[in-house]
């Protein structure tokens, strides 16, 4: 019993873990309808921002985490000033070529700035061990994980659905060009949501390394896991990809855990058929316009 | 376009061969004998370039976006692979067409689940289809040989005739020929009413089955099609390697595949064999530069291309040849590449 609460708790961790990675891509796929595959690097990056700090310079966990937000979110406005602006009218064929691009080039490049292997963050002494919950045993990073990732939920449900600029990012998505008629800048209103989502994904990426690992090959390896949070949550609210990310958390430590042989056969097999059930998604009303 | 004014004869006239395609048959097989050195690589030439004309069919004449053609390569070299280890088929020709079938048959069985949804449920779906079955090889190791691949694929003398040399002669013009005889066929098939109802439904589906074509059961025949030949290119793959391991379903593959068509041009059949000789080149200097890091040039190179825009350089491109063509033979040259995508 105790075993099926732990994994239970490793599956809600690893879930909220996904949802940070991810909700920045249902934004830009969702939303703005552009298929980027290279969400992952900018997750990488933050990933190794954090290390780099972390560990060659000695900084604290939790002040490298903020950084790891901010640079991935300014690379993420680079690019998006420059690069990807261009290509939100191109179609999909374009937007999915010019992305894998992106993704190559991001392996390679971090391939020979920080070598192949597999980077390990430093983690502070509170973090390491578990807690004994009612004979639960709780790994006290994986509760700092979901604490942090449900604070960051929270939030963003308030920002999305209180704020101004949550209402102008709805308004700007439902329908782009009655938001210009009515004064709406959209194009810095998704510069700005296209920088915050890589810079969310930068902060999972600094998280995740525990978890998940970070190499130079995370992008390719996580693209499907991210794709799959979004086209399964759909997008329509931010409601849709935190429960598919849970369910997909959840489901693959399950799996890993009690069918291990089947690896990652089950998710997949899951996936297929409920994007075939419901092509937009199980909680969205479009996944893609 | 010219004065033609009923479509089937200027269907007739555009499926006409012109000289510029029998120079580049010509050409290619004069390679196959001014340089013998470089049969292996020629072989992996070709090979890609049967594998980009089934991409090609769907994605250039069908408009469906395919992250996971890889699934098909790999079921079509594990079935070649696991025929000739087990001695089920010796002869490789009909070992390949039976590999070929059963890649047509996965692929008839999951063009239920691609043509429903837009192009990003179609992306999910193949890239999930792909990767399904990567984890399936890996599973069943005890059956594929799992990260060590199949072992010990002897293959035997085609139609009892022509053995296999360590120099990779027959292999090359064995997969020239089967490029050769494929090509054929796709190139009456996109030019027959068949062909041209697929354009129709790429450019627009609704308007397509307004005019009564029939579109999933179009989409279904030409995506079950283009499995064999994919099917049929891992085969070959397979039989002039004697080799299948797990990276036969990676996803390189499949997105490397996307390159080179898109570098080639869709739309057209020359496109895949085309980008599949450029692609190679390219790979080839990278590899030479930078033996590990060439992966990043190959990303530039993309980005740059869909920065700059396809149709822009493949114009650029055919500036020279145009420009010789318009002074020689007086007339507008008609080399240019229909472009056109799905959006």
């Amino acid at each position: 019993m105790a075993s099926v609460l732990t994994n239970l708790f490793d599956g809600v961790a690893y879930g909220m873990l996904l949802f940070v990675l991810a909700c920045g891509l249902a934004v830009t796929l969702g939303l703005m309808n552009f298929i980027n595959l290279a969400h992952g690097a900018f997750a990488m990056a933050g990933g190794y921002v954090c290390a780099v700090l972390v560990n060659n310079s000695g900084w604290p966990f939790f002040a490298a985490l903020p950084l790891a937000f901010v640079a991935s979110a300014a690379i993420g406005v680079v690019l998006e000033r420059t690069l990807y602006r261009h290509l939100y009218v191109r179609s999909h064929l374009d937007q999915v070529l010019f992305s894998i691009g992106l993704v190559f080039m991001s392996v390679a490049a971090v391939d020979y700035m920080m070598g192949s292997s597999r980077v390990f963050i430093k983690l502070p002494a509170a973090l390491e061990g578990q807690i004994d919950l009612f004979g639960v045993g709780i790994g006290r990073y994986r509760l700092m994980i979901i604490v942090i990732c449900g604070l960051l939920t929270v939030a963003l449900q308030l920002i999305l659905a209180k704020t101004r600029f949550g209402s102008r990012l709805r308004a700007a998505v439902d329908d782009p060009r009655a938001a210009i008629g009515l004064g709406i800048n959209v194009p810095q209103v998704f510069a700005f949501t296209f920088a915050f989502g890589c810079g969310l994904a930068g902060l999972g990426g600094a998280l995740s390394a525990e978890i998940l690992g970070l190499d130079p090959y995370f992008p390719l390896k996580f693209m499907i896991y991210f794709l799959i949070v979004v086209t399964v949550g759909g997008s329509s609210s931010i409601t849709g990809p935190f429960l598919a990310s849970l369910l997909l958390g959840i489901a693959d430590v399950a799996g890993k855990y009690y069918v291990p042989k089947m690896g990652p056969f089950v998710i997949y097999t899951v996936m297929i058929v409920i994007l075939i059930w419901r092509p937009n998604g199980l909680f969205g009303r479009t996944a893609a316009r | 376009m010219t004065a033609l004014s009923d479509v089937s004869s200027h269907a007739v006239a555009s499926a006409r061969w012109r000289i510029s395609e029998v120079a580049f048959w010509v050409l290619a097989l004069a390679c196959a004998f001014l340089f013998p050195s470089r049969y292996l690589i020629m072989t992996d030439i070709v090979r890609l370039g049967l594998f980009a004309l089934s991409l090609d069919l769907i994605l250039g004449y069908a408009g469906i976006v395919s992250l996971g053609h890889a699934a098909f390569f790999g079921v079509g070299a594990y079935s070649a692979g696991l025929l000739a280890l087990h001695g089920v088929i010796n002869e490789p020709v009909i070992a390949l067409i039976a590999a070929g079938l059963v890649a047509a048959v996965l692929g008839f069985l999951t063009s239920f689940l691609v043509i429903r949804g837009v192009d990003l449920t179609r992306l999910m779906v193949t890239l999930g289809i792909a990767l399904l079955l990567e984890a399936l090889a890996e599973r069943f190791s005890d059956i594929t040989g799992g990260t060590d691949g199949l072992q010990g694929i002897e293959m035997q003398p085609i139609l009892g005739l022509f053995a296999f040399d360590m120099f990779g002669k027959t292999g090359l013009f064995y997969s020239l020929i089967v490029l050769f005889i494929l090509f054929l066929l796709a190139r009456r098939i996109v030019h027959s009413p068949f062909g041209l109802s697929l354009r129709a439904i790429r450019n627009n589906p609704l308007r397509a089955a307004a005019i009564g074509i029939p579109v999933n059961r179009r989409l279904i025949a030409v995506y079950t099609l283009a499995a064999f030949y994919a099917g049929i290119a891992g085969a070959l793959f397979t039989q002039t390697t004697a080799l299948a391991s797990l990276d036969v379903f990676a996803f390189e593959r499949s997105a490397d595949l996307m390159l080179l068509l898109v570098i080639g041009g869709t739309g057209y059949l020359y496109g895949g064999l085309i980008g599949a000789v450029v692609f190679k080149m390219l790979q080839e200097l990278f590899q030479s530069i930078t033996p590990q890091y060439w992966l990043f040039w190959i990303g530039l190179v993309l980005v740059v291309m869909v920065m700059v825009g396809r149709a822009r350089i493949h114009r650029w491109v055919l500036f020279v040849p145009n420009l010789i063509i318009r002074q020689f033979a007086g007339r507008k040259a008609v080399v240019a590449i229909p472009e056109r995508d799905a959006s």
